[in-house]
């Protein structure tokens, strides 16, 4: 290290300050909740060449990885020959940005001087696209909604109206999605700005010799990390979940190997008929996450240093469905790899990853639209919500309570939510008995109960799994609480797809909780004591779970 | 003796408490070691000293103004109340829940920090109020009295009470408090709606939990210093500064003690605001840096910048949303960990990583010579011979290089093959550089331009780091105050009393209400101003007016400043050219086609900020070092030959040139190469870069 990499580090720390900006910028501008309220985007910066040399620590893991695949796809459709200062490319194919319709992915150029230096990319979750609206319910991806190719947003600063008015007419909340349009274009502008400022600094022409600098020490210190793992054989692990109407086998074998990792999931089942597909790249995102955040979880996220962890699996499986797959919901799948992916490490790398946990975000959208009751000049409205369940027990931890993993997501404050469209949430707490028992306890999942303002009808498209298939323990730790699903007067409900709510009911939820890690007989009375004191067990249910009596249980 | 003007002004920080004395102008100081079983007895013992400093007669003072790190220290050690939260029902784990997300994604045995109120402590009734205020679930009477009963038998001392869209509808909050007043005349109650009345309920929820938390303490805390101060003769009325810049009374303060988290650091913003003041800039960023972390606050017009989300108690490396919000008016500004004591390793990467990890003052840094083995700035500052080791502290504590040196070289040095002198320029650099960016993000944050501020640093550690800091940023000026050590108290008697009345009134710009807005501005304006009235009678007060605006369906408004005159009479054309003014300049470009909602109202009706000395201009002499030593220069990545003067040694427009040491009892003023330092007729040590011939300014 000489003295002028003191400063190569120094400008690695700034372009990931750049990116972190970025990705504040989009915050402040978006309209959709998922963006502004849960953070669900990512913002990152590219080479000229399209390689991935930063991304903001706020993100959520399915968008980073993913998107750093999605600059080369731009550079190759735009053509290096069409590309101008001020321009702003977006796409929201699921094959070339982040797996679904509703992600939008917006790249513009940075010129620096009149030369092209680099890229600046972010998405972030719209709440609708049109076709069916977001749901599972769709038989390929046409019906899911706009496709939007790989094309000028806007060229030479000049937004592109004809593009935008057909959008607009055909999704149903237009000012949002167009509002969130313009502030993926602003998030890269801001990005776009501190770039110049701190190539001026330093006196830079441009990003080759600090990406140089940034991807050779990102491979090299991932490389050690992963020569510095024990020598161990092969291992596989499969895990079934629901599905949309037959459960689906995930199957995954990881072999560690001197310069890289493999995860191969032959033996996954097909793709579904419904849209719970993953593309490929979305698989890659979460297996890749799993790996890195046990392996290698200081690194900075780019291109050398996501490259050593590699992710294959057959073509037509469901986590490598092609086009024209319906995918709308992959996360609820793809969200699952980690278990997955963590069960196999468990038997090469003992006590360093957690029980499997809910592991899928608890998200559902609600569609209301006026009926006769409703007030004059009502609109129908569109209301996505995200929520989590408990996390999985960790070896020397309990899980944590309805909290996002892997997803890095946020919920959306509820009095936000009952702003965006007529909905009322009338219960959201802590799912007391449905953390899995375990030396280590499983997070608690969480209670819901929606309905809608007098004079809407709602529909409720809801995207859960673990309604069939809680999460296992670990270790000899208990499975967490199940998911569950119904209306107020006890009518059943399915965990996925678009359902009609009679006037006056209320749909009950309960999300899944993590699940145990080591044996319960060997949990700390104490701690027993405490989560029936605070309402995290029920005495009868702590009694059944840790084989203790209620006076062994009493203050 | 004729009648004098006294003073004093008190900050209670973590391990000093600094009392400052104002007589007609002349300040005088002392700093206590903190008390904390009794804080007030530091002030005491404080105010003692400086009246004898200053021959004062307690009798004299006519003011007390007062900031404190209690309330936040109780928020941070979890030793506050017995508190219970009473909400909605359906929704008793809002503070717990938080946002339902990993602060930090890449560690998979993160530990998310417990609530203020524990579970067993949440209480719910059942109520509820939609997003339009309407009441869709009356509250019952009943139910409030019976959980009167259950609040006595756990022996609660204070309850938060937080319903959902209180903020929008406070009749439920307000009879909870009714029957509680009633029923249990002892209780304490902090109720949202007034706490915090903003949307977003774990925000508001949580304000309201963190007053109810701290309000016994700080309750009985004022109550006694109030008592002694009068035993001791000073028949002074006591006021309190508060997170926000302002001044409130001390009934107020223990009415809503939150609002004191942070008030030593507004202090800091103040005073710094007030050199500005002096010294007639109008952009201005302050620096404080200290043992343990730096503190970062831009000041434009000589008033710092305020926000109304603060986040407290971070649990993990200072990290974002590892602690918890405050919702309340608060100057706005950045703390890091980076102090003298932040500790240096190299991590996996072969990366210098600075803090936030600090080596306190026990052990201290390696060079103190306490037992200390890793590398703190201040090693890094000694080997680049920026502190002299026979005189810091005034010769107090005396350094040791070598110390320095082995220990940069075991944990930093022999890690990356450097030797010493570069191992530590690798280590300040990389603190310098983690400030630099906590500056730039919070300027972008505020849509600032650095390149067109002046620096104000102040605090132990700054003077030494201040200079480089404004090579990184291109700052230009660097303004080094007298009186840095206990800056944030003599800011204290610098500070305006204000109040700042808002009010959450929705209303979109197509369909707006120009009358109606009108006079809930009047109504603003008239209930901050009596506030103000009711500090001071005499003083004229000067209202400011802000409208929070957005696009229909963002989640996060642009703070827009109206004149009184738009104030007087708001119409729909100039908030809609006022915010896309404002909009075009934050975020580059304005969204076509969209409609346009104000969702907040604010008036801050304020005192004058303390009138600014002007400065005497006077033509000194270029002073010449009788003194060298070897200093590392940054920028150069090399060892220079720095002259070395004592500050003391300059009189009123003296000046000399870097590389430049100026030594002092309290602190080192490190003036780089290409810069050089002029004192002011207020003391200041102004700093600026030399032009060379030919080159614009």
């Amino acid at each position: 290290m000489s003295l002028s990499s003191v400063s190569q580090q120094v400008m690695w720390n700034r372009l990931i300050s750049v990116v972190e900006e970025q990705a504040q910028a989009l915050i402040r501008t978006a309209f959709s909740t998922s963006v502004r309220e849960a953070g669900d985007l990512s913002a990152g910066v590219y080479n000229k060449q399209g390689l991935m040399l930063a991304q903001a620590v706020t993100g959520t893991p399915g968008h980073v990885n993913a998107m750093a695949e999605s600059v080369k796809h731009f550079i190759r459709e735009i053509g290096p020959e069409n590309i101008f200062e001020d321009d702003v490319y977006i796409t929201n194919d699921p094959w070339k940005g982040t797996g679904h319709l509703h992600d939008i992915t917006v790249t513009s150029p940075t010129f620096h001087k009149g030369k092209h230096v680099g890229f600046f990319a972010c998405t972030a979750h719209i709440v609708d696209i049109g076709g069916r609206g977001f749901g599972a319910d769709a038989n390929s991806v046409y019906e899911e909604g706009v496709r939007i190719p790989i094309m000028k947003f806007a060229e030479r600063g000049k937004v592109d109206e004809t593009f935008v008015k057909i959008i607009r007419i055909n999704v149903r909340e237009p000012d949002q999605l167009i509002g969130d349009m313009y502030a993926l274009a602003t998030c890269n502008e801001i990005g776009h700005r501190r770039l110049i400022e701190m190539l001026n600094e330093f006196d830079l022409d441009g990003l080759e010799e600090i990406g140089a600098f940034i991807l050779e020490h990102s491979h090299k210190a991932t490389i050690e990390a992963i020569k510095a793992l024990p020598k161990s054989e092969p291992a596989s692990y499969d895990m079934t979940i629901d599905g949309f109407d037959t459960p689906i086998k995930l199957q995954v074998k990881l072999t560690f190997k001197d310069d890289h990792i493999l995860a191969d999931f032959a033996g996954t089942d097909p793709v579904d008929k419904k849209g719970i597909n993953v593309p490929l790249v979305y698989t890659q995102a979460y297996a890749c996450y799993a790996l890195k955040v046990a392996i290698a979880p200081e690194i900075p996220n780019n291109t050398a240093s996501l490259a050593p962890f590699k992710v294959i699996a057959p073509e037509g499986a469901i986590v490598n469905a092609v086009h024209p797959a319906p995918v709308a919901l992959r996360h609820v799948i793809g969200h699952m790899i980690p278990d997955v992916v963590f069960g196999a490490l468990d038997q090469m790398l003992p006590e360093t990853v957690q029980a499997e946990g809910a592991a899928a975000l608890c998200n559902f959208q609600v569609s209301m639209k006026p009926n006769l009751r409703a007030p004059a000049g009502a609109q129908p409205s569109e209301v996505l919500m995200f929520n989590s369940g408990g996390a999985g027990a960790r070896p020397t931890m309990d899980g944590m309570n309805a909290t996002a993993f892997p997803s890095g997501v946020m919920t959306m404050p509820v009095e936000a939510t009952e702003h965006a469209g007529p909905v009322i949430v009338t219960r959201k707490e802590l799912r007391p008995d449905s953390g899995g028992a375990g030396k280590h306890r499983g997070g608690l999942g969480q209670y819901m109960e929606v309905t809608v303002r007098e004079g809407w009808d709602l529909d409720f498209s809801a995207m859960l799994d673990r309604v069939d298939h809680p999460a296992r323990g670990r270790n000899g730790g208990a499975p967490g609480g199940a998911t569950m699903i119904g209306l107020d007067d006890g009518t059943p409900m399915r965990g996925k797809g678009r359902q009609s709510v009679p006037e006056g009911r209320t749909v009950l939820l309960a999300f899944p909780g993590g699940a145990g890690y080591g044996n319960p007989k060997d949990r700390d009375v104490e701690l027993i004591k405490r989560d029936v004191r605070r309402g995290y067990l029920t005495l009868e249910k702590a009694c059944e779970d840790y084989g203790l009596t209620a006076d062994q249980l009493g203050e | 003796m004729s009648k004098r003007t006294v003073k004093l002004g008190a900050d209670i920080g973590g391990t000093f408490t600094d009392v400052v004395i104002d007589v007609d102008g002349q300040i005088f100081s002392t700093k206590v070691l903190t008390t904390y079983s009794a804080p007030e007895d530091a002030i005491l013992d404080g105010i003692g000293q400086v009246c004898e400093k200053a021959s004062v007669d307690p009798t004299e003072i006519s003011i007390l103004v007062h900031g404190t790190t209690l309330a936040t220290n109780s928020l941070i050690e979890r030793r506050g109340a017995k508190t219970a939260l009473i909400t909605t029902k359906g929704f008793r784990d809002v503070i717990e829940m938080r946002t339902e997300s990993r602060f930090e994604q890449y560690d998979l045995n993160l530990s998310l920090p417990e609530p203020l109120i524990e579970r067993e402590r949440r209480f719910v009734l059942d109520e509820r109020v939609d997003a339009t205020g309407k009441i869709i679930k009356a509250l019952d009477r009943q139910e409030v009295e019976a959980l009167a009963e259950q609040l006595t038998s756990d022996g609660i001392e204070s309850v938060a009470v937080g319903f959902l869209h209180s903020y929008l509808n406070d009749n439920h909050e307000r009879m909870v408090r009714e029957v509680l007043e009633a029923k249990l005349p002892d209780l304490m109650t902090s109720l949202s709606s007034e706490v915090s009345p903003q949307m977003r309920e774990y925000e508001r929820f949580n304000t309201a939990a963190a007053n109810a938390y701290v309000k016994p303490q700080m309750k009985s805390y004022l109550s006694r210093l109030s008592d002694r101060v009068k035993e001791l003769g000073a028949d002074c009325p006591i006021f309190l500064m508060h997170s926000g810049g302002g001044i409130i009374s001390l009934e107020s303060a223990a009415e809503f003690p939150v609002r004191l988290v942070e008030s030593g650091p507004a202090g800091g913003a103040i005073f710094a605001a007030h050199i500005a003041k002096s010294h007639g800039m109008d952009r201005v960023l302050s620096f404080d840096m200290g043992g343990t972390t730096a503190k970062i606050c831009l000041i434009k017009d000589q008033t710092p910048k305020t926000s109304r989300v603060f986040e407290v108690a971070r649990t993990y490396r200072f990290k974002k949303g590892s602690g918890m919000p405050i919702s309340i008016p608060v100057i706005d500004m950045v703390e890091i960990g980076a102090g003298g004591g932040s500790l240096a390793h190299v991590d996996a990467m072969q990366q210098i990583r600075v803090g936030p990890e600090s080596a306190g003052s026990e052990p201290g840094p390696a060079c103190y010579k306490r037992g200390g083995l890793r590398p703190a700035v201040t090693d890094a500052d000694l080997v680049l011979g920026r502190l002299d080791p026979d005189n810091f502290a005034g010769g107090s504590i005396p350094l040791s290089t070598e110390n320095s040196k082995a220990a940069l070289n075991a944990e930093v040095g022999s890690k990356l093959s450097l030797d010493e002198t570069t191992a530590a320029f690798g280590v300040s650099e990389v603190v310098d550089e983690n400030m630099a960016n906590a500056a730039r993000v919070h300027a972008v944050e505020n849509g600032e331009d650095l390149a067109t501020y002046s620096m104000i640093a102040f605090g132990g550690a700054a003077p030494l780091h201040a200079g480089r800091l404004c090579q990184k940023l291109g700052i230009d000026r660097l303004l080094v105050p007298s009186g840095a050590g206990v800056g944030s108290a003599i800011g204290f008697l610098k500070a305006p009393f204000s109040f700042e009345a808002s009010r959450s009134v929705y209303v979109r710009l197509s369909s707006f209400d120009e009358e109606l807005i009108a006079s809930l501005l009047k109504e603003l304006t008239e209930e901050a101003t009596s506030f103000v009235r009711s500090c001071d009678a005499e003083a004229p007060v000067a209202a400011d007016y802000k409208a929070f605006i957005r696009y229909i369906g963002q989640g996060w408004e642009i703070p827009v400043v109206l004149t009184a005159e738009q104030a007087a009479k708001p119409t729909s054309e100039m908030l809609k050219q006022e915010f896309e003014q404002e909009y075009a300049k934050l975020f580059g470009r304005t969204v076509a086609g969209l409609d346009i909602e104000v969702t907040c109202w604010s008036v801050n009706a304020a005192t004058p900020a303390a009138k600014a000395d002007g400065l005497k201009a006077a033509s000194g002499k270029r002073l010449n070092a009788s003194a060298t030593r070897n200093l590392f220069e940054p920028a150069l990545e090399e060892i220079v030959e720095a002259s070395v003067i004592e500050r003391v040694q300059f009189s009123t427009g003296d000046s000399a040139i870097g590389p430049l040491i100026i030594t002092e009892d309290e602190t080192t003023i490190v003036v780089p190469k290409g810069f050089a330092a002029e004192l002011a007729s207020d003391g200041t040590m102004v700093i600026s870069k030399i032009i060379a011939k030919g080159e614009s300014a």
